[in-house]
């Protein structure tokens, strides 16, 4: 079976360490913080300007200067910071996240990203995506492993204009966790009950396999 | 003392001076921290043909959403413009350049323009659409992408509590990009919830100083919420 998406985002949060500092993109990333693991405290930083966000407000405490990267209403944890853009992307430039998760169109076997942009269609914006791409050492790329019909994201070469090169190291799918290392995917973890064989069908880019690859589970 | 009295009687008084053409960098994100009665003024004064630098574009009705409505924007350069029907609608019809920029090389080039750096190497958008014909370069094996200052011929700025010096402070998020806006215009208008007494705003609590301000007014804001999000 597939993951969940919230099972995507309980994978995730497994990656999390005590004391990190966090940046979590929209949509699955998101979710990544309903699964913070019990013991273990991160800071989590929204880039319009904010380190230490916390939970959404009530109805009271709701406030239009107090907003996320995803401009939805927000609050402030205990130890919360609020500064400019210019600072919040200093401290993202300047490498001092320590995990980005994100979503992606596609990311291909050498560590290219693509996330903001599909020719022919309208074009929205990068947002603060190429920014973090380019400051992380540490990223989580999350996506389908295959679109809907079937066609794998998880390429020799992206297809679609970059949001940055060679930057990604790690992919978890609906299907898989895996890692980028020297131009190929390495099959690290499998859904429960999907099978290898599926994986290999489903990856486009250079995989390598390795002779056990461990089922994830979940409570 | 009077030369340093940086308040205005009218938002009128505010803008005085801004013609078609012009470069305005509005701070804001979203709809949070946006200038919206300066930006309201921008449309009652009806000039055309402006280069609007911000890091959105508002929506349909509010914030620079306003100045679309009469195609008083040729240009604007901003990270993301979503959520704007109008704005998609005049882009596809070519009747607006719109140069995209990542949201940090944006903030960047709004600081360094006011700091009189006139470029910076940015490893952001190398590889991409982005660095197109840009200049790179290598430092320490990485590579990285030139990106050129922005300046305004005139700053839109919305502050929470000022002086008549012109020191401002932002309140929470709507920070954002004001504080760069701030130092990047010929002219930097700020329009603020309430001007205190000088003495009253702690001097190193606050966020510009009043040596990048030129226009202070005080005004009411609607301070539309974009997206209303609670917890049940």
């Amino acid at each position: 079976m597939a993951l969940t998406r919230e099972q995507m985002a309980q994978r995730v949060a497994r990656e999390l360490e005590d004391g990190f500092y966090v940046n979590l993109g929209i949509g699955i990333p998101t979710l990544v913080a309903n699964y913070v693991p019990e013991g273990i405290d991160v800071m989590l930083q929204s880039e319009n300007g904010l380190l230490g966000m916390g939970r959404f407000p009530t109805e009271e405490e709701v406030d239009p200067d107090m907003i996320n990267a995803g401009k939805q209403t927000i609050t402030t944890r205990p130890g919360a910071a609020i500064f400019s853009s210019a600072e919040s992307f200093a401290m993202i430039r300047g490498g001092h996240v320590d995990l980005t998760v994100l979503g992606a169109f596609e990311v291909d076997q050498e560590g290219n990203i693509a996330s903001w942009m599909i020719p022919g269609k309208l074009i929205k914006g990068m947002g603060g995506a190429m920014d973090l791409v380019a400051g992380a050492d540490n990223i989580i790329c999350t996506m389908t492993h295959a679109s809907k019909h079937g066609e794998s994201k998880l390429l020799e070469k992206c297809s679609l204009p970059l949001t940055g090169a060679g930057c990604i190291n790690r992919v978890l799918t609906d299907l898989a966790y895996l890692e980028i290392k020297e131009g190929a995917f390495i099959l690290k973890e499998r859904a429960p009950g999907v099978s290898v064989e599926e994986i290999v069908e489903k990856t486009a880019g250079k995989l390598i396999v390795p002779d056990h690859v461990p089922e994830m589970t979940f409570e | 003392m009077a030369g340093f009295d940086k308040r205005v009687a009218s938002y009128e008084e505010a803008m005085e001076g801004i013609e078609d053409g012009m470069t305005v960098i509005a701070g804001g994100f979203g709809l949070c921290g946006i200038p919206e009665n300066l930006i309201a003024e921008i449309k009652r004064r009806g000039v055309t043909n402006l280069t609007v630098v911000s890091n959105n574009c508002g929506v349909d009705g509010f914030g620079l959403g306003l100045l679309l409505e009469d195609h008083q924007i040729s240009k604007i350069v901003a990270s993301y413009v979503g959520e704007n029907a109008m704005f998609e609608q005049q882009m596809l019809n070519d009747e607006i350049d719109v140069v995209l920029t990542p949201q940090g090389t944006l903030a960047e080039k709004m600081r360094v323009g006011g700091a009189g750096i006139p470029a910076f190497y940015t490893a952001t958008g190398y590889g991409t659409p982005i660095g197109e014909g840009k200049e790179v370069r290598e430092f320490n094996g990485r590579h990285y992408i030139l990106e050129e200052a922005i300046t305004g011929d005139f700053a839109i700025v919305k502050g929470w509590k000022a002086d008549r010096y012109g020191n401002v402070m932002y309140r929470h998020t709507a920070q954002n990009f004001n504080p760069m806006a701030a130092t990047a215009g010929k002219i930097t208008v700020v329009e603020v919830e309430e001007i205190v007494e000088p003495g009253e705003l702690e001097p190193s609590q606050i966020h510009t100083p009043g040596i990048y301000v030129d226009r202070i007014i005080q005004g009411t804001f609607e301070k539309r919420i974009e997206k209303r999000t609670v917890r049940s």
